[in-house]
């Protein structure tokens, strides 16, 4: 190694580096980081900024200060529905996908038998895209042609599952349900191999019950497990699009946020300002709970 | 995270011996709700299959339920004649393929800076990546599409003449978009190896690119392996970019070309049951053959959305 860099000479004798090595660090570190900025910081910001305008992608870029918000909390109907629904979203997966995805961890983690089997069956819809679960959704919940009223023997007035504005959501969310309970099943199984066994046993010996030990002794120690499903569950509901585009393009009853953005911008009206603007409510709302995250993550990182 | 790395590999690692030593009530009554579960988890996608191995006429006359009187793989044929779709399997393995290999490429050198080079900055790099991959894509969508109408590209490389358009367009957002991901989850695994063997090739005089070309990744195979699974049923199952980017419905890949189809699939159920089985069953497969990997691929670093 002939051209050692006196520059880089760091605290330790190991970080020396050749000008080769140089090389390599600066195209293949240089390369991912600019990727990274510009397609995902870079577009973050320029949404802001354009949130701000009232561009439509072709013309003059013309400043209008916050009236694309002013507008899009007070004149713009499909709003308020579309964040009720991604708040809906948020709770169903929340509070009924998530603790059913923890139930079904605890179970087969207690070491039934077949445990593999059950374990497979119940993660297998979370390989399939939200597409496919969407239109699996529509084979099941038609109105005329459906498997749902063909088993409740609904023929004369059959419900108009998927078409219902009422009910369609809920419909929606129990496909959504589907796939969420299985990612964070696995999520948790592979937290609850990790819990160390004396714990429970010194529970027992306590005399603690199950339901005792388990919330007293193996829930907190799933901390980790917990912060990374809760991320996870804000993060889908914020960003659900597929299932509900899907259906049926995101209307009648099945709005969301993530929709109204792309209706804006791939549509006819192209209201790139506009749609800005919705994308950034979405961005506040989840980079909140991102923070949250990484601080976490931070503190871990500073165990290691 | 730090907790969820013992022991991915072996999601079903053999249970006490005391606990399944015999069948207790409490136990059939576990069973039997697992069971109930299981059952109606896999039921739509039973029902998928079964609707699409049958005429529609018979079910439409005698219902979803009943015996089947024809059974044949007509809808499939059907499928991939009248709408083509391999072409747009052939447009996945365009985008999925190099996007899968770049992504992992480029995240592997980032981890292996970030976690064995101790290099300054290196936390906030990673808090970057990590987070860029948390963002919802709607909200780099729409510059994005902006700025590739702009991107001029010679017609060799897009018949488009943009960067819109283009599987170039969505190659690129596949890989910028994951790295985040991979980054996150390598980094993690990396830190777990042993630091000395790294330190013996250091003093033999092994440069950046040697200690991570030959030294970092080979160690890290199960890893690549199970981000690799994980990232391709990713990349196979993206709806959003290839729906924004590409314009026209031949460039598209499979999963949103399911969508293109369904004015085609409308009139029959069972046509678009055959669809969708045909779009599901390469992740499927994927699954049950590598399922150890997808699982590992998951704990390993469970930070995606």
């Amino acid at each position: 190694m002939p051209f050692i860099s006196g520059r880089r000479t760091g605290r330790r004798g190991t970080r020396r580096y050749t000008r080769r090595d140089l090389v390599v660090l600066g195209v293949l570190l240089g390369l991912p980081v600019l990727l990274d900025l510009a397609i995902v910081w870079g577009p973050t910001l320029a949404s802001v900024v354009l949130s701000f305008t009232s561009w439509d992608g072709i013309g003059d870029i013309e400043w209008v200060g916050t009236r694309n918000y002013v507008n899009l909390f007070t004149n713009y109907p499909q709003f308020w529905p579309a964040a009720r629904h991604n708040l809906l979203w948020l709770a169903f997966l929340g509070l009924v996908a998530t603790p059913f995805g923890l139930l079904l961890a605890v179970l087969i983690d207690r070491g039934v038998r077949f445990s593999r089997f059950y374990q497979s069956t119940l993660y297998m819809p979370v390989v399939l895209s939200l597409a496919v679960v969407g239109f699996i959704a529509q084979l099941v919940f038609s109105r005329d042609q459906g498997a749902l009223n063909a088993v409740i023997g609904d023929t004369e007035t059959p419900t108009d599952w998927l078409g219902d504005p009422d009910l369609n959501i809920w419909m929606i969310l129990l496909a959504a349900a589907w796939r969420h309970t299985g990612y964070v099943m696995i999520l948790y199984l592979a937290g609850l191999k990790a819990v160390d066994q004396s714990l429970k046993e010194a529970a027992a010996i306590d005399g603690a019950s199950e339901a005792q030990t388990f919330f007293r002794v193996v829930f907190p120690t799933l901390r980790p497990v917990n912060v990374i499903v809760g991320v996870i569950t804000v993060i889908e509901s914020l960003r659900a699009f597929d299932i509900v585009y899907a259906v049926n393009h995101g209307r009648n009853g099945l709005e969301l946020l993530s929709v109204l953005v792309t209706d804006n911008i791939i549509g006819e009206a192209s209201r790139i300002g506009f749609g800005s603007a919705i994308a950034v409510v979405l961005l506040t709302v989840s980079l909140g709970f991102v923070v949250t995250y990484l601080v976490q993550e931070l503190r871990g990182e500073k165990d290691r | 995270m730090t907790t969820t790395q013992a022991d991915p590999v072996r999601p079903a690692a053999p249970a006490p011996v005391a606990a399944r030593r015999r069948l207790r009530p409490g136990r059939l009554g576990v069973h039997a709700f697992l069971m109930a579960v299981s059952l109606a988890f896999l039921a739509p996608l039973l029902l998928a299959v079964y609707a699409s191995l049958r005429p529609y006429d018979e079910t439409s006359e005698y219902g979803y339920f009943s015996l089947p009187r024809h059974l044949s793989l007509d809808y499939y044929r059907q499928a991939f004649t009248d709408s083509g779709m391999t072409k747009y399997f052939v447009n996945t393995l365009i985008i999925a393929v190099p996007g899968v290999l770049i992504t992992l490429f480029l995240a592997s050198f980032v981890a292996f800076a970030l976690a064995r080079l101790k290099m300054r900055g290196g936390l906030v790099l990673l808090m970057l990546f990590t987070a860029g991959n948390l963002l919802p894509q709607q909200v780099i969508v729409t510059p994005l599409y902006v700025v590739f109408n702009r991107i001029p590209l010679p017609y060799w490389m897009s018949d488009s003449m943009t960067m819109f358009d283009s599987y170039w367009a969505v190659v690129l957002v596949q890989i910028g978009f994951q790295i985040g991901f991979c980054v996150f989850v390598l980094a993690n695994f990396m830190r777990t190896l042993p630091s000395e063997i790294l330190e013996a090739a250091v003093v033999d005089g092994a440069g950046v690119w040697t200690r991570f070309w030959r030294i970092t990744l080979p160690l890290c195979r199960p890893a690549l392996a199970a981000l690799g699974t994980l990232q391709f049923t990713w990349m196979y199952n993206d709806f959003l970019w290839a729906l924004v980017f590409i314009s026209d419905g031949d460039k598209l890949p499979i999963t949103s070309a399911l969508n293109n189809l369904r004015g085609q699939f409308f009139t029959d159920y069972n046509l678009l049951a055959a669809g969708s089985v045909i779009v599901a069953l390469p992740t499927l497969i994927v699954f049950l053959l590598l399922q150890r990997h997808f699982i590992a691929g998951l704990t390993l670093g469970s930070g995606k959305g």
